[in-house]
């Protein structure tokens, strides 16, 4: 058993490590875009369009995402030849980052959701008080304030959906967990690839809420975010 | 404009389930005149004063700024709480910004002023409440009677009609009452018009032209202050008077 990978072992754990990052890097972008609006129509939408959103929050939350992988990989196959829709011909990366997407912004949503009942509802009445629409009061006073203090919940989220990222191999995406497992499959390091691997993401976790941790501090508001126990004393 | 009359109210009625809070309240307010509005508190008086910028509805009556009937269906709301400045108790401040940007935002995006002329019209406004050196300050570095004086800033850079105070001091250490009551009374020596409710009576009685002494959803009392304060028509009044000025050792 050799203790040094190859050259071209560690080529395809990075080429994996891209995919991973690629595709968490996407969902993630999806489901904030998405997990906003969820959050917003749940918090602020006429009772109709609240009561849809959390039935969509509720029904993605409830999908193991290998199944909802599958689902619509077929599905998209299936409707795509049957009614000749051609633009539904998706490749397996982008059927990835829409399951994981719509997944992820299920999740997102309830980060954001706290995030936006945190804000004292004060200030809307007196962003309404100036002459600012609803919708103005949302976009200037609600939405930077929220995203702020969603930072913590979502640093979270990208922990985990970072290492659910490697249940693409069912529809036939090989990220990094996937290589691992090919090469394992071809050179029997069991331990050494999978001890690698494991540190690969150990890496990535770290990176990704450290990066996340000076957006935090770099966007901090006095009073609003980011206070650590040290300011006030030591209570506990 | 109707002779000079900025604020008139009629009839005004509101309703929470089965409380009646305001049951036909009519008064009106003339340029540059400040009035008060005192009573027990539950009276309806932070009621009435929201239902002035329709931040609550009125179920009955009608409300006019100037000439413009802002309880009318056809309005622009938008439009008319640009010309009405409102002050809260709790200051409400936007947490995420500056005191600068705090007066600033509303004049920008409500407005439509460049950044550049946003920029001077807050810098004179917070001057003008003695806090040009805390323009960039965000809320929680000030003090209560600071963020208060921000606050009105905000209100005051819409250059509004009326400025509607709802009891802007009792969220404040006593200490920080008296700067936030200086820049009022400066403001109404300017000859801002105003309607403050609060519990000040000092302030109601040196500083305000009109009192009005409201208690369960109607208007009990109103006339200037020395006659509201000295000479109290109704014993509802002199009973309420009484108590303040047992609490505080004669009016404050």
């Amino acid at each position: 058993m050799s203790v040094i990978l190859s050259w071209d072992t560690w080529r395809l754990l990075l080429a994996g490590t891209v995919v991973t990052v690629e595709l968490t890097a996407s969902l993630l972008a999806v489901g904030l875009v998405l997990g906003v609006l969820v959050a917003l129509g749940q918090a602020y939408g006429p009772r109709p369009l609240a009561a849809l959103c959390s039935s969509y929050e509720r029904f993605f939350r409830a999908m193991p995402i290998l199944v909802l992988l599958i689902v619509l990989n077929y599905g998209l196959a299936f409707l795509a030849s049957t009614y000749e829709l051609l633009w539904l011909r998706l490749p397996a990366f982008a059927v990835a980052v829409l399951a994981f997407g719509l997944h992820s912004s299920a999740y997102q949503s309830q980060i954001f959701r706290g995030a936006i009942r945190a804000i004292k509802p004060g200030q809307l009445l007196a962003a309404r008080a100036l002459g600012m629409t609803r919708w103005q009061a949302i976009r200037y006073i609600v939405l930077p304030q929220a995203l702020r203090l969603a930072i913590p919940g979502w640093s979270n989220e990208y922990s985990g959906v970072l290492k659910d990222t490697s249940f693409v191999f069912a529809i036939g995406v090989t990220e990094l967990t996937r290589q691992g497992w090919q090469i394992m499959q071809r050179t029997r390091e069991v331990f050494l690839i999978f001890i690698t691997v494991a540190l690969i993401y150990l890496v990535l976790t770290y990176l990704g809420t450290w990066l996340l941790e000076w957006v935090e501090r770099r966007w901090g508001v006095p009073g609003l975010t980011g206070q650590r126990q040290e300011e006030y004393g030591r209570v506990i | 404009m109707s002779s000079n009359i900025v604020v008139r109210v009629e009839d005004l009625h509101k309703r929470y389930g089965n409380e009646e809070i305001l049951k036909g309240v009519s008064f009106t307010v003339r340029q540059g005149e400040a009035l008060a509005i005192i009573g027990p508190s539950g009276t309806g008086k932070s009621t009435l004063l929201r239902c002035i910028n329709r931040l609550t509805e009125p179920d009955r009556g009608r409300i006019f700024l100037e000439d413009t009937e802002i309880t009318s269906p056809h309005v622009d709301i938008n439009k008319i709480r640009q010309q009405i400045g409102f002050v809260f108790q709790d200051f409400n401040l936007f947490a995420h910004l500056t005191a600068l940007d705090n007066v600033r935002l509303g004049l920008m995006k409500v407005k439509g002023f460049s950044k550049k002329e946003a920029t001077e019209r807050a810098m004179h406004e917070l001057a003008r409440v003695g806090l040009a050196e805390k323009a960039h300050a965000y809320p929680a570095q000030l003090s209560g009677g600071q963020q208060q004086r921000v606050s009105i800033a905000r209100a005051l850079a819409m250059d509004p009609k009326v400025m509607l105070f709802d009891e802007p001091t009792s969220a404040l250490d006593p200490e920080l009452i008296g700067e936030v009551l200086q820049v009022m009374q400066e403001l109404a020596e300017e000859g801002m018009t105003m309607i403050v409710v609060t519990h000040e009576m000092g302030f109601a009685r040196s500083v305000c032209d009109e009192v009005i002494f409201m208690e369960k959803g109607v208007i009990v009392e109103q006339g200037p202050p020395e006659q509201v304060f000295l000479n109290p028509q109704q014993p509802r009044t002199r009973q309420f008077l009484g108590k303040i000025s047992e609490l505080y050792g004669g009016a404050r």
